[in-house]
């Protein structure tokens, strides 16, 4: 059964440099990263020292919180380096990897009869927990609770990210494996949205409700989906998971190893030749960046999109949760008069001068200048052209600036990921880092409340 | 060396330093500056807050260019009589017209702009914070809202007071409760009200010269220019009808405040405000509204006879209610200052109210007046008072539909693995 679900604000990104639906297979890296940043609010405690050999799935830490959660190697290797910062925090684990890979061998799990339990402690083991992520909070999951529904968005809306029906083609029975299994952890539904056009490999899924999402960006992020069908409640959780992460899960369910390959698109004005590869989660960038050629020096490389993506640079590595890279021109260039005069060449929610709305089939070529200095909130109502969910995204905003709990509950931080406000990010005249001031609001109301 | 590296070298020195603001001031006025994003989205839009407080201005500047004419018109015009059968070229835009505006406006708009950025620039020192850019616009309907013949000492007085009382007791751009502009008429209003009202003050010169004939002086003849609004409140209709037609009402050939008349550029700009996007159709199109109820009602209230000629609101409350929006600044009032976001309703459910009251109470303000037939900027200052208060309800309304929500609420306690099963049967 499906339902259909409209989603009329937004705005779509078109940005050039699209990934080409061709797909290479990445020069194999060296070393391999894990940056304990893609892992947000967890404490990390090591289980192997610097210098040992791991296997592929084998696990390297633990969350000091809730130690049965373990996170693993993608590769099989000698963890060469543990990066730490100030306090001797953990910033990046580095693993020199084999010639010859090694996996980790769990034992299959008998989806039918397996209890709840089981494919908890099974997926945690096996360091397959981390994809699954949970609101409020936007965290990893705590595998001690029971979400009401699980979401899966099976599609992107986002700039030049990953084409879901393009790099899910074949993998139906994973997907299947991984989609019965969490159906078992939580008493609701598995909630699948597609995009209204496509051929996504998700709709044929047993065990779901699939929803049929159309509109511009945000339609494609879950926050949204969620939004529209079943908004999250004060005390309510749920579980989301991206489907390339349903893809690892699910072949660890079939054949018992933690396969770290995945297919991920190479995208952004500065590539030569955008396009897809293979690759595994914590690759060099390097591996596939020079392999499509970079045009000129100054660009800034970013693990996922250009909106919700985190800078890397260009001797980085692949995050544990992208399928995107992005490469686009850094802007750290003055813009004569740039303020006042008519601009044709950027992208703009209104029409002040500036011309996009004339071009909405264009293709443009961002860079990363704000393009403007930072401001107090000025302008209003223009978030709420581009911001689908039913929340006063400015109210909610000032209410996580002024670190006003009960406001922020109120107003529907529960509902939020930093990501859903991406978007008014963009569009926002005063300049303010929004993302930042949602996931700071997030943190506080978990330390506080959740 | 070119001038982006002579600034860029200009604010690496002065960065970190106290007088940095007002360099960088100087220099984001000429360029775009280089700030890449950190956090967050990798790409912005292109618009920034000069660029809007840019486009509000372009849609000024029709309005200051036809006051310049007017000013001028108006003057000679109380002297000599109005033109008959007038042209726009041969009696309107003239050099003589212009030169009046010139002498009178130009000085106006220079003191408003100098010695609000004055302020501006001082604040942002003392406070290390940027120079931010409210004050384009405020600076420009400052002089717009005033009689002509406003001396500059009191324009200056009225700016400081304005700028520090109205905006930076609050923090500056953004958290302002009042609109500076209207901060800075109402002070002059309730600060000079023998220089902001009566039929000596619209047109240039009358004081002058009705305080020489009072000195005694015999050469000059006594000119007066009565505002429409002021014949109405002196139930001299007729008076007011042989002297300017409808026509002149809307395109603006009549006196009042410098830039207020114009019906018909304001509302160009005010379309143009509404097409770029910058300004809320939502307001202006509901403080028109607002505005046509509250005439009706007085229309409604002389045709049942309630108030007869002999009352002293007869005149104003007779007048046909759609002719307040081409009289007076309640266009100018509805299309640049209701629409101020910052001190304007934020939600766009709150924008409407606001909208209303704002043409409601401006007409209402206009008649039953007593000191000066009209009350735009009164009824806007009064509705930026309520405007975090119609938010407030508005804000209200989601959170009550969030709390409805909240008793369907599927809330599944910690470690209930084992009650999963039944709790499934439960949900369905």
């Amino acid at each position: 059964m499906s339902k259909d679900i409209r989603i009329k604000k937004g705005l779509n990104i078109n940005l050039v440099g699209a990934a080409e639906k061709v797909t290479s297979k990445a020069v194999l890296s060296n070393v391999y990263a894990i940056n304990l940043e893609d892992f947000h609010g967890i404490t990390p405690k090591m289980l192997v020292k610097q210098g040992a050999e791991v296997k592929a799935g084998e696990a390297l830490f633990y969350n000091k919180n809730i130690e049965d959660m373990l996170f693993v190697s993608p590769v099989s290797g000698e963890l060469v380096e543990i990066e730490r910062g100030e306090r001797r925090r953990i910033l990046t684990l580095k693993i020199l990897a084999d010639k010859t890979q090694a996996y980790v061998e769990h034992p299959k799990l008998d989806l039918d009869a397996a209890s709840a339990k089981e494919i908890k402690a099974h997926l945690q083991k096996s360091g397959c927990w981390p994809f699954i992520q949970q609101r409020p909070y936007s965290v990893i999951a705590d595998p001690n609770t029971t979400p009401k529904a699980i979401f899966v968005s099976g599609f992107t809306t986002a700039p030049l990210a990953a084409d879901l029906d393009y790099v899910l083609q074949g993998k139906e029975a994973e997907l299947q494996a991984a989609i019965s299994a969490l159906a078992k952890l939580t008493p609701g539904k598995v909630h699948v949205s597609i995009a209204g056009a496509g051929n996504s490999p998700l709709a044929g899924l047993n065990g779901i409700e699939l929803h049929k999402v159309s509109g511009p960006h945000p339609a494609g992020l879950v926050g949204t989906q969620i939004n529209k069908i079943a908004p999250i409640n004060k005390g309510e959780l749920v579980w989301t998971i991206s489907p390339q992460d349903l893809v690892i899960i699910g072949e660890l369910l079939l054949s018992g190893k933690f396969n770290a390959e995945r297919t991920i698109a190479l995208a952004g004005s500065s590539v030569k030749e955008p396009k897809y590869y293979t690759t595994k989660i914590g690759t060099e960038v390097s591996t596939f960046l020079y392999g499509s050629g970079v045009n000129g020096e100054n660009f800034r490389v970013i693990n996922g999109d250009v909106l919700t993506g985190s800078k890397s640079s260009q001797d980085g590595y692949l995050g544990y949760y992208n399928n995107t890279v992005t490469a686009i021109p850094e802007g750290d260039d003055y813009d004569f008069f740039g303020w006042n005069k008519p601009i044709f060449n950027k992208i703009s929610s209104t029409r002040a001068l500036t011309f996009s709305w004339l071009m909405p089939k264009k293709k443009f070529d961002l860079n990363t200048n704000t393009n403007g200095e930072h401001r107090a909130f000025v302008v209003t109502g223009q978030y709420e052209q581009v911001f689908p969910l039913d929340i006063y995204p400015m109210q909610l905003l000032k209410a996580c600036m002024v670190k006003d709990l009960d406001e922020m509950e109120q107003l529907g931080l529960y509902e939020v990921a930093p990501e859903d406000f991406s978007l008014t990010e963009f569009v926002c005249i005063s300049k303010q880092p929004h993302q930042q001031i949602i996931r700071e609001g997030l943190d506080l109301l978990q330390q506080e409340i959740g | 060396m070119s001038l982006k590296t002579t600034m860029h070298d200009l604010k690496m020195k002065y960065k970190g330093k106290k007088m940095a603001p007002a360099i960088n001031a100087f220099h984001t006025f000429l360029f775009t500056p280089d700030e890449t994003t950190h956090s967050g989205s990798h790409v912005r839009g292109a618009d920034d807050l000069k660029r809007t407080m840019n486009t509000v201005i372009m849609a000024l500047v029709p309005v200051l260019l036809f006051s310049v004419f007017n000013a001028g018109y108006q003057h000679f015009s109380a002297i000599n009589g109005f033109p008959e059968n007038f042209s726009l070229m041969e009696h309107f835009l003239t050099w003589d017209n212009a030169w009046i505006g010139i002498i009178k406006i130009l000085p106006l708009l220079a003191v408003s702009y100098g010695v609000g950025l004055i302020v501006e620039f001082i604040f942002a020192v003392i406070k290390g914070h940027e120079v931010e850019e409210g004050y384009l616009v405020t600076g420009i309907l400052v002089p717009l809202i005033v009689p002509i013949d406003t001396p500059l000492w009191m324009l200056a007085v009225a700016v400081v007071f304005g700028v520090v009382i109205g905006k930076e007791v609050f923090g500056g751009t953004g958290m302002n409760i009042l609109n500076p502009a209207l901060t800075i008429r109402a002070f002059l209003f309730f600060a000079y009200p023998t220089w902001m009202s009566g039929d000596k003050v619209w047109v240039h010169e009358a004081r002058e010269r009705s305080e020489a004939i009072l000195a005694g002086a015999t050469n000059v003849d006594a000119i007066s220019g009565e505002t429409i609004l002021g014949y109405l409140a002196q139930n001299n209709e007729a008076a007011m009808a042989a002297k300017y037609s409808l026509s002149d009402m809307f395109f603006g050939f009549i006196p009042g405040s410098v830039g207020e008349t114009p019906t018909f550029l304001i509302l160009l700009g005010g379309l143009f405000l509404i097409f770029s996007k910058i300004a809320s159709w939502r307001i202006m199109l509901s403080a028109v509204l607002g505005s046509l109820v509250m005439g009706l009602m007085f229309n409604q209230v002389v045709e049942m006879g309630w108030v007869t000629e002999t009352s002293k609101f007869y005149g104003l409350m007779n007048f046909d209610f759609w002719k307040h929006l081409i009289v007076g600044g309640l266009a100018f009032g509805i299309v640049y200052m209701a629409t101020d976001p910052v001190t304007g309703a934020q939600t766009n459910r709150g924008k409407w109210f606001y909208g209303f009251f704002i043409g409601f109470l401006s007409v209402m303000i206009r008649v039953f007046n007593p000191a000066y037939p009209e009350g735009v900027f009164l009824a806007i200052l009064l509705m930026n008072v309520f405007a975090p208060t119609i938010d407030h309800y508005v804000v209200r309304g989601n959170v009550n539909k969030r709390l409805k929500r909240l008793k369907n609420a599927v809330v599944i306690p910690k470690d209930s693995d084992s009650a999963a099963k039944e709790l499934k049967a439960e949900t369905v």
